[in-house]
């Protein structure tokens, strides 16, 4: 056997990749399924945080700013090992799930809090009193005026950031989540081949760079003018 | 002259910090009165104005405008904001939305029309404005005068009992200060009571009632345009419109 | 509770361990983040040249690496290459998938600041006898780096959570040492701990980040 068809040999391992292929499609949908949720609770919780800091209640707000800095400061890694394998002495057990769904939601909270409110921010007073003027209520003005035109704003640092955070859900192998990665490795493990690893490495880019082209894109459509 | 008085403005102080901008200004406005309020910049004229619909929180006095209190607390602010048309100097108009969007926003979200009879009310607003054929374009496609006429529209749609100005062509290039004066000018004869603050002199002279001269928070002298354009009582007065027509 | 998540005794048992951890991290950081910058300033250099041939693959492995996740990076290079009869071991490895990972993002960060630079920059420079490299090295990075400042800053946090990664293919940076400890007390303390001095690290850099973001964000208006 010559060099390369080693390599191919141990890497592109055919009979060991149709073998794993059913386990790293299941890791898939695990993976999807976290990211899902990870987007849709992070993000809606960090909006919820932002509306509720344009309130301008002093003592919530110092609680808020707290709690996006504390999740801003702390690895991800480290806040799903404090929940997997800390809280279960207060009795409180999640899954590794739950555990990596939990912390990464918290994560993007708390990125998506600080854009949303920058973008918030970042409206011209004057909008604020054009809309006060014609008789609509704080309420009215934020979610017909002010909204519309953060979240415009908002939308290329946010894909991002939601990006970076979303594929740390590979960190769920380190709490014995089925994700992608999770199978990977034990397949790669029962089969003394690193081949599954390739898949694995395959379906990430699978699932990802199609999101970080639209991500290119829609930077360019939403990109500052200045 | 005017009978009763539709804006009342009595004794209003206002503080930001340690600054005292509003010294005790009283201000009646009768009805179809269209005031025009001139001065030196940081003089108080346009917080007067946005105390006026409460953009700005007097530190004191009392403001009736059409029988409604504004500064009691009781009162629906939003209600009666509704009652009083504002126009800034920087249009402020919605960046997202349509002409038509910007002008039916409040008429949908306040006045709880349909947006059929919104869209109906707005088209015959951006009508009274020139600006019928401009209904669907947004605000970046509008030169500043178009821009300006969509935003007095976003008022008149709403058929205030009195419109307040502030720079209204302060931010416009030369050529199209006339048309939004246009408006301005059709919108009096249609009854409107009006309070501008501008430096429009050429305008105050030939349309307003009365001309209020403000310096330093208070109210210094005030009468029919050409009593003051051409006999102020006080060296302020003069100096300030001296400045003003060598410009 | 504060038995459990915060025992004293624990905390004075397990501290030699833990501040080793955190000795390391701050090693390694030293080492990834320089690592990270060179390998983004190489990116944003070969950027400059608009060259179709240059700039596809460029932009194919910028967001090559910005869809994989690092750590599945870390663990290709970590449990795969020792097939191909390459083990480089932990540390190494990090400092690879670092090298790699974080590049792509600086680069990222720098390129843009390059390109807010207004070609005028350059040909006033050129006009008075620069060099192409020099007019780079003394008129455009300098401002670029000062445009990019919060994305670059934002992207070093970034680097230095990401250390903690190390932890899984065993390098004995913070987390790690904290697992240990926990393991060996059977009390999660160790890890609330490393928690807490990530933190206390950590949070001067963010508060700085949120003010200039904010401000940032507020001037493009």
């Amino acid at each position: 056997m010559s060099t390369w068809d080693r390599f191919v040999d141990t890497f592109f391992n055919g009979k060991v990749m149709a073998k794993y292929l059913p386990d790293i499609l299941s890791g898939m949908v695990v993976t999807i399924e976290l990211a899902v949720l990870i987007v849709i609770t992070g993000l809606g919780a960090g909006l919820a945080l932002a509306l509720i800091r344009s309130l301008a209640i002093r003592p919530l707000n110092w609680l808020i700013v707290f709690t996006v800095d504390l999740f801003r400061a702390l690895p991800p890694l480290v806040i799903i090992v404090l929940i997997y394998f800390g809280l279960p002495y207060a009795d409180l057990s999640f899954s590794g799930f739950v555990s990596t769904w939990l912390s990464l939601a918290l994560v993007l909270m708390a990125f998506s809090e600080e854009i949303f409110w920058a973008g918030i921010t970042s409206v011209h007073k004057g909008q604020w009193e054009a809309s006060r003027s014609t008789g609509l209520s704080f309420g009215q003005t934020l979610m017909n005026v002010v909204l519309p035109q953060a979240l415009r704003l908002t939308i290329p640092p946010l894909t991002n950031r939601t990006i970076a955070i979303t594929k740390g859900t590979a960190l769920g192998t380190v709490v014995a989540v089925t994700e992608i990665l999770g199978e990977a490795s034990s397949a790669m493990s029962n089969s003394y081949n690193p081949s599954p690893l390739m898949m694995g490495a395959a379906a990430y880019l699978v699932l990802f760079l199609p999101v970080v082209v639209l991500a290119r894109r829609l930077e360019r459509k939403f990109a500052w003018k200045r | 002259m005017a009978t009763l008085s539709i804006v009342d403005a009595r004794a209003i102080h206002k503080h930001f910090g340690a600054l005292h901008v509003l010294k005790g200004v009283d201000l009646k406005v009768a009805e179809r009165e269209l005031v025009f309020v001139i001065g030196p910049s940081g003089s108080g004229k346009s917080t007067l104005l946005r105390c006026l619909n409460r953009l700005e929180e007097p530190s004191s006095g009392s403001i009736v405008v059409d029988g409604i209190d504004m500064l009691d607390p009781r009162t629906d602010i939003n209600h009666a904001r509704q009652r009083i048309g504002m126009v800034f100097q920087s249009f402020n108009l919605y960046p997202h939305m349509t002409a038509l969007g910007n002008v039916t926003l409040a008429l949908r979200k306040v006045a709880g029309k349909s947006r059929a009879e919104a869209d109906r009310l707005g088209h015959a607003a951006l009508e009274r404005v020139g600006l019928a054929d401009r209904a669907e374009h947004t605000p970046g496609q509008l030169s500043g005068g178009q821009q300006q006429r969509v935003a007095i529209a976003r008022s008149i749609a709403l058929e205030p009992r009195v419109m307040l100005f502030d720079e209204p062509t302060s931010a416009l290039d030369p050529e199209l200060v006339g048309s939004v004066l246009e408006v301005m000018r059709s919108l009096r004869e249609s009854g409107m009571t009006m309070i501008v603050v501008s430096h429009e002199m050429g305008f105050a002279r030939n349309a307003a009632d009365r001309v209020v001269f403000m310096d330093d928070g208070l109210i210094v002298e005030q009468g029919a345009p050409a009593e003051i354009f051409e006999h102020p009582a006080h060296d302020r007065t003069r100096a300030f419109i001296g400045q003003i027509q060598r410009h | 509770m504060i038995q459990t998540f915060f025992n004293f005794d624990i905390i004075v048992a397990s501290w030699p361990i833990v501040m080793a951890g955190l000795l390391n991290t701050v090693l390694l950081s030293l080492i990834v983040v320089p690592l990270g910058l060179f390998g983004g300033l190489l990116l944003a250099l070969l950027a400059s040249i608009r060259h179709p041939l240059v700039r596809w693959p460029l932009m194919a492995w910028v967001d090559f690496f910005r869809a994989f996740p690092p750590l599945v990076l870390l663990i290709l290079l970590f449990a795969g290459l020792p097939f191909a009869g390459l083990d480089l071991g932990g540390f190494a490895c990090v400092a690879i998938a670092f090298f790699l990972n974080t590049g792509a993002y600086y680069g990222e960060i720098f390129r843009a600041g390059i390109e807010s630079i207004p070609a005028g920059q350059v040909e006033a420079a050129r006009s008075t006898g620069l060099g192409r490299l020099q007019a780079l090295g003394y008129i455009v990075l300098p401002q670029a780096v000062r445009n990019v400042m919060p994305d670059l800053l934002s992207n070093t946090l970034e680097v230095v959570k990401l250390t903690s990664l190390g932890s899984v293919v065993a390098v004995p940076e913070l987390l790690y040492q904290a697992r240990q400890a926990q393991s060996l007390t059977y009390n999660p303390t160790p890890i609330v701990v490393a928690a807490i001095i990530y933190f206390l690290m950590l949070w001067p850099l963010v508060r700085l980040l949120s003010r200039l973001e904010n401000r940032a964000l507020a001037g493009r208006r």
